[in-house]
């Protein structure tokens, strides 16, 4: 019912890009960013975001600081979001979409540019998150959180004798008490994307004879797998019922942190890459309130707040600043080298691959049979 | 016309086959709720993992600021919905199955359009509709655009239900009042509504159920500050389940079942004062 639903609004969200495109050519918006200073407010704030993504008492701490109203509204999926804000006179000041949203938003001209001089903390911004594909100049957005997409290995059961690849669920490797426990993520991008990586291509290709290489992959995979998952990947894994989890690095680290024994479960990224998972700030093009939008962004970039943020919600901070004040579990774990055993040369974000989207979604149905 | 004492009750195995079928199609209704029920209370963050009795769930829901803040939200809007909805559909079922007018057949396919659209259709025209208007009158999207969308919808199933009950009374006697001289009103009030308020409650009962449970609708046409519960809850899911969700769940099962038996109770009552 949820990918039906989904499917739907997808659709609508392209049926209102066009509408927009049509008619909605009378938004304006100055070219170079707003004319902002630093710390300038010009009304209330009023965020677009995910649920959760932000502690209360920390908005409400930016609120009193600058003497205005902060206001927080949720959306459950980048697609239920777009619309909303494409249409025009959303209300919304800062929004969080992720990587690929915030390529298809700029294409659409739904984000306007930022100005950096409102927001001198972007410095802060770490190397490795600065112009990333989908913003490569790094005009329109700023990262939010980020995460990884690998394995969680239950290694109370496999032990840690085994290769840090994604053949220990696509290829020869699988360990034997892993066989028929294992489970992928149920997500077309994903899963395809982690197949095309066992085989060394990108997981962003727009080739089909590549894609179809992957099909058989993750097909003759299935002999293994317990099932496809995504929502309680990281529960079946701490529960038992699985021993092997394809799935997201923040949901895997808080999940093991609930168990008795949390240096039991292993989490990394293997060495032939996989997916990295950015969310940004960005303003809407017709924001009511540009001034607070930037300056709400530039608070959070600076170190203290940037690690609050992240000391709540557990995910990583993209803010070099931040590091040092985090929590040591959750500091531990983002440092951690062995997380990433191929280092960041063969990680990618999830790019949209715009018609060719489908085939992705196909060829994982195809797969599963 | 076929009268139900014609009819034989049926016997034997297919009474049997008839009863377990019953059953089952209640096990499947039911069974889930009582699980979720009963999840509501596990100590344990796993949906679905048993870990002990506790009411920390319930606790953490009447903590959780932003949870009751779109609770607040939700049942605000339900509430004006209801209650709009109720009057104006009310009056367009007496309207349509009282009266024949200009453009009557017209006007009952147009109060169906609701009923049959797909949500996702009518949220983005609403969506588009709002966007213009918001421009051309200033005004910013929230309690007033949710409240007017779901009243959108309402009406339609509220006045269906209307008819329904409507279409069951003789004409006869409200004609049968005005010849013993009630106005037209005291005829509407003292004879008409009484017979049809079972209607009306059921419908104000639908409305405020399908007021309280929209989500597609709802996430295109609210704006900020104004999350309701279950657009809330829908995104929640992106961090995952834990049985706070169950207790939310529960608190609302338990108030939508308090709201039938207060309706049942009072027609009850009502039922006794008439005789």
């Amino acid at each position: 019912m949820t990918t039906s639903r989904l499917r739907w609004t997808v659709a609508f969200a392209a049926f209102t890009l066009i509408l927009a495109a049509c008619g909605g050519d009378d938004s304006e918006t100055a070219a170079g960013g707003t004319e902002c200073a630093v710390g300038e407010t010009d009304g209330n704030l009023a965020l677009y975001n995910w649920a959760e993504y932000i502690d209360p008492e920390h908005l409400d701490a930016f609120a009193a600081e600058f003497g205005i109203e902060a206001t927080m509204t949720e959306y459950d999926s980048n697609e239920a979001m777009l619309p909303v804000v494409s249409a025009g006179n959303s209300g919304y000041d800062v929004i969080v979409p992720s990587d690929y949203m915030v390529g298809i938003m700029i294409d659409g001209g739904f984000v306007q540019p930022l100005n950096f001089d409102a927001i001198p903390n972007a410095s802060n911004i770490s190397d490795e998150f600065a112009n990333p594909s989908y913003d490569p100049e790094q005009a329109y957005s700023v990262p939010y959180q980020w995460g990884y997409t690998g394995l969680a290995v239950n290694t109370a059961v496999v032990g840690t004798d085994f290769p840090r690849s994604w053949s220990i669920v696509f290829g020869d490797n699988v360990p034997a008490e892993a066989a028929g426990k294992i489970t992928l993520l149920n997500d077309p991008r994903e899963t395809m994307g982690a197949a095309l990586k066992a085989l060394g291509y990108s997981l962003n290709t727009t080739d089909q004879a590549e894609l179809d290489e992957a099909q058989d992959l993750v097909e003759a995979a299935k002999d293994n797998l317990l099932r496809f998952d995504t929502d309680s990947a990281d529960e079946l894994l701490t529960s038992g019922e699985s021993v092997i989890a394809h799935g997201y690095s923040g949901d895997m680290f808080t999940q093991f942190l609930e168990t008795d024994d949390p240096s039991q479960w292993l989490f990394f990224v293997p060495e032939e890459g996989g997916t990295r998972w950015i969310d940004n700030m960005v303003i809407p093009f017709d924001a009511p309130h540009p001034c607070t939008a930037h300056t709400f962004i530039n608070w959070l970039l600076d170190g203290e707040e940037g690690a609050a943020l992240s000391n709540w919600n557990y995910y990583g901070t993209p803010n070099k600043a931040s590091i040092d004040l985090l929590d040591e579990e959750l500091n531990a774990f983002l440092t951690d080298p062995t997380v990433l055993p191929g280092g960041l040369d063969n990680i990618e974000e999830i790019a949209d691959t715009g018609d060719f989207e489908i085939n992705y979604s196909d060829a994982l149905n195809n797969a599963k049979g | 016309m076929s009268t139900s004492a014609g009819i034989t009750e049926p016997r034997g195995w297919t009474r049997g086959l008839l009863r377990s079928l019953s059953w089952l199609v209640f096990v499947f209704f039911y069974a889930p709720i009582l699980v979720l029920i009963i999840f509501s209370f596990s100590d344990n963050r796993n949906v679905g993992v048993w870990g002990g009795f506790t009411t920390s769930w319930y606790a953490d829901f009447v903590a959780d600021e932003p949870l009751t803040g779109a609770l607040s939200n939700s049942l605000q809007i339900a509430v004006v919905a209801t209650l709009v909805s109720v009057v104006l559909g009310t009056m367009s079922g007496l309207a349509l199955e009282r009266f024949s007018f200009r453009g009557n057949r017209v006007f009952d396919a147009l109060l169906y359009l609701p009923v049959i659209i797909p949500d996702v259709t009518m949220a983005v025209m609403l969506l588009l509709f709002f966007t213009q208007a918001a421009k051309w009158f200033g005004f910013s999207k929230g309690f007033g655009t949710i409240a007017l969308s779901h009243i959108a919808f309402c009406i339609s199933f509220v006045s269906i239900v209307v008819r329904a009950r409507l279409a069951g009374m003789d004409d006869k006697l409200e004609e049968a009042a005005m010849d013993l001289y009630a106005s037209r009103w005291q005829a509407f009030r003292h004879v008409t509504l009484p017979l049809i308020m079972p209607g009306i409650v059921g419908g104000a009962l639908l409305a405020m159920t399908l007021s309280l449970d929209d989500v597609v609708i709802t996430q295109f046409v609210t704006g900020a500050g104004w999350s309701t519960l279950p657009v809330y809850v829908f995104s929640l899911i992106r961090k995952g389940v834990t049985p706070l969700i169950n207790a939310v769940s529960v608190v609302m099962l338990v108030a939508s079942m308090a709201l039938v038996a207060l309706s049942l109770l009072a027609q009850r009552l009502r039922g006794e004062e008439a005789a």
